[in-house]
């Protein structure tokens, strides 16, 4: 198939996003990544990646297992630092500056970086010391009430336990315990919130109400979201890139296939392997 | 029929017979094994508290050893030594203990926390004798025994439990709560402080609790370290005191038995402590194990 039939092909029929999607043009690029390859040991997991994040955009991450998509999201807050093997080489330009640089504390950029993980992870503490926890930790300590009503009620908690703050997280549903993460991660006012597929542990109805969050998120913070799940990305994302695993001899590695706004991502992908994986002919 | 008969018999053959034999003899030698150690802990409680049963009185716990030639008197100082000496070498070894297991489980590279595993486990079977006669030429020749000396060698003896039981449950702690704090921007310290520990506190007290249970009842530490003792009782960690595993050797070894039945009741006080503080840490282990499973 060569590109002019590739123009041709009837509509993929996707879920329609929430609202209109976003444009990336004109605006300030939080991430810059370039020639971003990061190795467990000696293989590559995600090879050469070049890509742009931008400021208050939902960006998804899609492609199909073992592609890096991870990897990658991983290595935009230096959370790869804690696996003793990993290895990043070429640069994270993050507000210009390089995040693997000389002098840069990956700590600060985590502060600056949160995440939210695939299975929600609270600290077997109250749910108001979850959210406490972090603020402590980086001295927010004036008005902490306040900004634990805050946090709790930006990520649509707060009046399902404002009457059980005291109580354990624990005692919470799996989408409750999520958006607890989420609150305990904008709580400390980072300026990017990482999601490692967030709802993948989560049944229909919390997992919309995720989904909602995101649309409210992006109006304070930029989000980067990674799902294997691709009417999410079509319902959240304002741009999408689409990563694939790339075969070799020693095994394969993740590359970046294509990257785009969403809508042309999946109605009118300019690769192959992406009309395949958004069609559900691959992947 | 007949060929049928026999092709699908559901009775049993000769070979399935002799079969059948052997499995069941195993199972009963396999249970009479389990009984028999059920059945010596039984015999030795019983058998201590039948004999100590005589000598347990309130002067008994209140009261140290009569003059000679005299009658009553009871194990007082050995009661409150045993405290002391196991009070203070729980109070070295337990932070000690915590240290070693966060550097081995959050800090070391993998080959040498391996290492550090294998170091613990060695001392953990190095001779308490040996121990013992080592913090003798260490600390006692040229100044005399001390109850902290002989808290001392007990802390080493309690060192590799601690830090192995606490390692074991930081272990157990999941790598996603480390990395939802780490993700926040806490340092690594301030990860295990506030998360990584509060979570394993329930497995770090158990180890402890062993550990505590097994320097209560050792005696070839205290020999070098602090067995010759004013009949007194002292709380002094500076003058030598008397134990109970001391005590009760050398109850026994005396002509008088009225003393060996006093050695046989503080023998089954010892056992009392020891059963009572492994009971806890199991009960402990068994409630913490089920809180961080939910």
């Amino acid at each position: 198939m060569d590109a002019d039939t590739m123009q041709t092909v009837a509509p993929i029929e996707i879920a329609q996003p929430r609202e209109a999607p976003l444009s990336a043009s004109g605006r300030e690029a939080v991430f810059v990544t370039r020639g971003l390859t990061v190795s467990y040991g000696k293989a590559p997991a995600v090879s050469n990646v070049d890509l742009s994040i931008y400021r208050n955009l939902v960006t998804a991450i899609i492609g199909p297992s073992g592609c890096g998509k991870s990897t990658f999201l991983r290595s935009l807050n230096r959370m790869n630092d804690l696996i003793p093997a990993a290895k990043v080489e070429g640069e994270v330009h993050y507000h210009g500056q390089n995040i693997y640089g000389d002098g840069v504390d990956p700590v600060e950029v985590r502060r600056r970086i949160g995440m939210v993980f695939q299975k929600p992870n609270p600290f077997p503490k109250s749910i108001y010391d979850n959210v406490a926890w972090g603020l402590r930790v980086l001295g927010m300590k004036d008005d902490l009430d306040s900004r634990i009503e805050r946090a709790l009620t930006q990520a649509a908690l707060w009046d399902e336990v404002k009457d059980r703050l005291k109580k354990g997280a624990f005692g919470l549903s799996g989408g409750q315990q999520q958006r607890l993460c989420i609150a305990r991660a904008i709580a400390v006012e980072p300026d990017v919130v990482l999601l490692d597929e967030p709802a993948s542990a989560l049944d229909p109805i919390a997992t919309s109400k995720i989904e909602d969050l995101m649309h409210e998120l992006k109006n304070e913070y930029t989000l980067v979201i990674v799902t294997h799940n691709m009417q999410q990305a079509a319902r959240v994302a304002d741009m999408t890139a689409f990563f694939t695993l790339e075969r070799t001899e020693s095994g394969g590695h993740g590359v970046l296939v294509e990257y785009d706004e969403t809508p042309k991502i999946f109605t009118q992908p300019s690769d192959k392997r992406t009309e395949g994986y958004v069609t559900g002919r691959f992947g | 029929m007949a060929v049928d008969a026999t092709r699908f018999s559901l009775t049993l053959s000769r070979r399935t017979r002799r079969r059948k034999l052997v499995n069941l003899l195993m199972q009963v030698l396999a249970t009479i094994a389990a009984l028999a150690a059920v059945a010596v802990l039984a015999v030795v409680i019983i058998s201590v508290a039948q004999r100590g049963a005589s000598a347990l009185s309130w002067d008994f716990f209140t009261k140290t050893a009569a003059t000679f030639g005299q009658s009553g008197g009871g194990v007082a100082d050995a009661l409150v030594g045993s405290l002391v000496l196991v009070a203070l070498a729980t109070a070295m070894a337990v932070p000690v203990g915590i240290l070693i297991a966060l550097y081995v489980s959050e800090f070391a590279s993998p080959r040498i926390a391996d290492a550090a595993k294998l170091v613990l486990d060695v001392l953990n079977g190095l001779p308490s004798i040996i121990i013992g006669i080592f913090v003798f030429a260490l600390l006692v020749i040229g100044s005399g025994q001390a109850a902290w000396k002989g808290s001392f060698a007990l802390a080493i003896i309690m060192l590799p439990l601690v830090a192995r039981a606490t390692q074991e449950v930081l272990a157990l702690v999941p790598s996603t709560l480390r990395e939802g704090a780490m993700a926040l921007g806490a340092s690594r310290w301030r990860t295990v402080l506030g998360v990584v520990l509060p979570t394993s506190l329930g497995g770090i007290l158990t180890g402890t609790v062993l550990a505590v249970a097994r320097a209560a009842g050792e005696t070839a530490p205290l020999l070098f370290t602090t067995s010759i003792a004013a009949n007194a009782v002292t709380w002094d960690p500076r003058q030598p005191v008397l134990s109970i595993p001391i005590d009760i050797f050398a109850l026994a070894e005396s002509p008088d038995p009225a003393d060996h039945a006093r050695a046989w009741a503080l023998g089954f006080v010892l056992i009392s402590f020891v059963l009572v503080i492994s009971l806890t840490a199991r009960l402990l282990l068994a409630r913490y194990r089920s809180k961080l499973e939910r």
